[in-house]
């Protein structure tokens, strides 16, 4: 799947800037070591906009395509950050056959975004995972570290009202 | 000496030296394997895998393009049912994401991917049809337009853009979504793209080409309101026949200007004038710099391509580059100046044509600056493939055509200016003037070799009535970096420094006539063009640019001296630092 590029303006703290550096340290001069800066980078940030790539790829000497071309061939990098609340809707099959699919359309729907994108206020990203593992609650959605079970877009609207 | 192997191809048993590949080896006893992302020395990562061949034991078909032969009786096959049943898989695999407007595309009869599938023999393009990607065509950028409906993924382009370490455009995403793009899927516009067209030229479909000026050039034509006229660049000459199936390397010059002539241009005229002025004004340029301590190494700047180049990676660096226009922008305003004064015709009604090796000269012609007359100097750059196809709408036979002469008075070049076309041209052609003018006497021999050929970066240096002239020659981008770098550390101790945006000067450029790879890859296209163009030097009464009779008029009648006030105004431009993205 394409990956959503963010429109939201980044912004980060002199501490996240000081970790990437002192990474981006590390490991220059050792191209190999791009992925594993860029994890790090996404661990910090939650995510790899513009401007922290173009940062990786300065720091490390690569060109600034080769870093987001990296970003896009890997289900691990996203562009788009996580909110507030880190809504993840599961699509794996037992979910899926369960109607999961229509839970996150309602999610969509409701929150005015779609599948790894954020709200532009930074409160809700919304995405679709694999499996889980909790077939048993399908279809099963979670939100940063709360879960929710056996569940209908029906009861959607509830769910959003406990964080907004 | 290097180890020789006895082998066999198809039963037929053949000797070849150690570690050459399948594809070179069948080459070498008359069989073409064919490819489509190979290209040699530029892509060679084996990942299209059209041009499979059989190797006794191997578990699998290998391809030919990287697959070295080091075993003493190697059995190759290169043409099994097995292979035939591989290489139209492929095709159809590649066909069912490939857009198959043919008859509208304009690289239909030239495209490597029709030509395979003729070959191979495929009889249902739509055979794994399913889910189809769709692209807006990105049009963003002067010269050109990427339709990624079009493209196969071999990643040719991106090579070119590696070689010349540009490097904004790559694989992103995966899978399905495969996609040649920039970052952040950024228009090819607003990244550091230079122009250069390597990419063009490289790729073996029609999902790149350049933005064409033909029926706005037609259009002018017609109109009768209009006074049209053309120039052609020094290499067109060595490579427009190309576009007729002409040998590589032929010297179509007087046919060029028959051409252009039967296509109803009110004049043609021949870049060359605008070259040996562009000599003139640049040694100049030198001469004064040297005198009086201004900024060393200068730098040519005939070369769009280059010049962006320049503007995006070495900004700080711009006050090295020579304030001459291009040959092209010269020419240009002494048509819309000069040759309107002269003729009585207002500048506005003036059409001005070029036919460029390059894309970047469609770049360079929306540049600041490049007005002298107060219109555009050059209004509409053509590349030599859009005039071939210009040559073959008006049903001209282009190999039928007689010889004929550019029109007077911008026709008469000198062979300085005609190897402007070839790394080290330009050098060399500064060379043939500066010397005369520094020692004041004539040169016994004009030639200096050793600015001469295809290596990325030349060195020489020369004694000129005491005065010692080091100088550096660099073609492709890659190969400006290492001097660019040297400049920018201060520990480049040139007088002057030649740079050329893509490999091997114009003769190389983007706009030139694209060759498959089944001849680019066995022919030094390069070499062989500029050949042709040191031939025509040869044989010219005038080689250097200060005797050139029209040069000499112009400066009499219109411009007074080299560098005067007039000819600053005119001919002369700045430059600006540009980013390396626009967000």
């Amino acid at each position: 799947m394409l990956k959503k590029i963010s429109k939201i303006p980044f912004s980060d703290t002199p501490e996240q800037a000081a970790k990437l550096d002192a990474v981006i340290a590390e490991c220059a001069g050792d191209k190999s070591k791009l992925m594993h800066v860029m994890q790090v980078a996404q661990d910090i940030y939650g995510y790899l906009p513009f401007e922290i790539q173009k940062k990786i790829a300065d720091g490390m000497g690569v060109d600034l395509e080769k870093v987001y071309g990296v970003a896009t061939f890997y289900a691990q990098f996203a562009l788009s950050p996580k909110g507030k609340y880190a809504i993840s809707v599961c699509l794996g099959t037992a979910c899926y056959v369960k109607g999961s699919q229509d839970v996150l359309d309602e999610l969509s729907a409701q929150l005015g975004i779609e599948a790894e994108e954020c709200t532009e206020d930074g409160t809700f990203s919304l995405s679709a995972c694999r499996c889980i593992g909790a077939c048993g609650l399908a279809p099963v959605m979670t939100v940063n570290d709360d879960v929710y079970g056996k569940i209908t877009a029906k009861d959607v609207k509830g769910i959003l009202a406990k964080y907004a | 000496m290097e180890k020789m192997l006895n082998i066999k191809i198809n039963n037929m048993p053949c000797t070849v030296p150690y570690g050459t590949t399948v594809l070179e080896a069948a080459r070498s006893v008359g069989i073409e394997i064919p490819t489509l992302c190979f290209l040699k020395d530029l892509n060679e990562i084996g990942a299209c895998r059209f041009c499979v061949a059989e190797v006794k034991g191997a578990r699998s078909l290998v391809a030919a393009c990287v697959f070295p032969i080091e075993r003493d009786g190697t059995e190759i096959f290169t043409n099994t049912e097995k292979i035939r049943a591989s290489r139209r898989k492929t095709l159809e695999l590649i066909l069912s994401t490939h857009e198959r407007k043919c008859l509208s595309c304009v690289r239909s009869g030239e495209c490597e991917l029709q030509k395979l599938c003729k070959e191979y023999g495929v009889e249902d393009e739509g055979v794994f049809d399913g889910f189809k990607p769709h692209y807006e065509l990105d049009t963003s950028a002067a010269h050109m337009i990427r339709d990624n409906n079009k493209c196969i993924l071999c990643r040719r382009c991106v090579a070119a853009c590696k070689n010349q370490d540009i490097n904004v455009i790559g694989a992103n995403a995966r899978g399905i979504d495969t996609h040649i793009g920039s970052a952040f899927e950024l228009p090819l516009g607003s990244t550091s793209c230079v122009s250069c067209g390597q990419c063009i030229v490289s790729c073996p479909v029609g999902a790149l080409y350049e933005k064409s000026a033909i029926k706005d050039v037609q259009k002018a034509i017609a109109d009768p309101s209009k006074y049209v006229v053309v120039q052609a660049a020094p290499s067109i000459r060595a490579t427009l026949g190309e576009c007729f199936d002409m040998p590589v390397g032929t010297d179509v010059t007087g046919k060029l200007f028959a051409a252009m002539r039967r296509l109803g241009f009110d004049k043609v005229y021949d870049t060359n004038f605008g070259a040996d002025l562009t000599i003139m004004e640049e040694a100049n340029e030198l001469l004064d710099r040297v005198k009086n301590g201004g900024v060393l190494p200068m730098i040519t700047s005939c070369s769009p391509g280059w010049i962006k180049y320049c503007e995006h990676y070495y900004p700080d660096q711009l006050a090295h580059l020579s304030s001459c226009k291009s040959p092209q922008q010269m020419q240009g305003a002494i048509i819309k100046t000069y040759i309107a004064e002269k003729n009585g015709i207002d500048p506005k009604d003036i059409v001005s044509v070029s036919v460029m090796p390059c894309t970047a000269k469609k770049f360079e012609i929306g540049r600041d600056d490049q007005n002298a007359s107060g219109y555009p100097d050059v209004d509409y750059v053509l590349t030599t493939r859009e005039l071939g196809r210009m040559i073959k709408t008006a049903g001209i036979r282009f190999t039928e055509l007689p010889d004929e002469n550019p029109d007077a008075p911008l026709g008469q070049g000198t062979g300085a200016a005609v190897i402007f076309g070839a790394s080290g041209g330009v050098m060399e052609a500064a060379l043939r003037t500066a010397a005369e003018v520094i020692t004041g006497k004539e040169l016994e021999d004009v030639e200096f070799k050793d600015v001469r050929g295809m290596q990325g970066v030349k060195e020489a240096s020369y004694d000129l009535a005491g005065l010692n002239v080091k100088v550096a020659i660099a073609s492709g981008t890659k190969n400006a970096k290492i001097l660019m770098d040297k400049v920018r550390e201060g520990t480049a101790d040139y007088t002057f420094i030649e740079i050329m945006c893509c490999p091997g000067g114009c003769i190389n450029g983007g706009g030139q006539p694209v060759q498959p790879a089944s001849v680019r890859n066995f022919t030094d296209l390069k070499s062989l063009r500029a050949n042709a163009l040191y031939e025509n030097d040869k044989n010219r009464p005038q080689r250097k640019s200060h005797e050139s009779e029209d040069i000499k008029q112009v400066y009499s009648e219109f411009l007074g001296a080299p560098n005067s006030h007039k000819a600053h105004e005119l001919l002369h431009t700045s430059y600006v630092a540009r980013p390396m993205f626009k967000k």
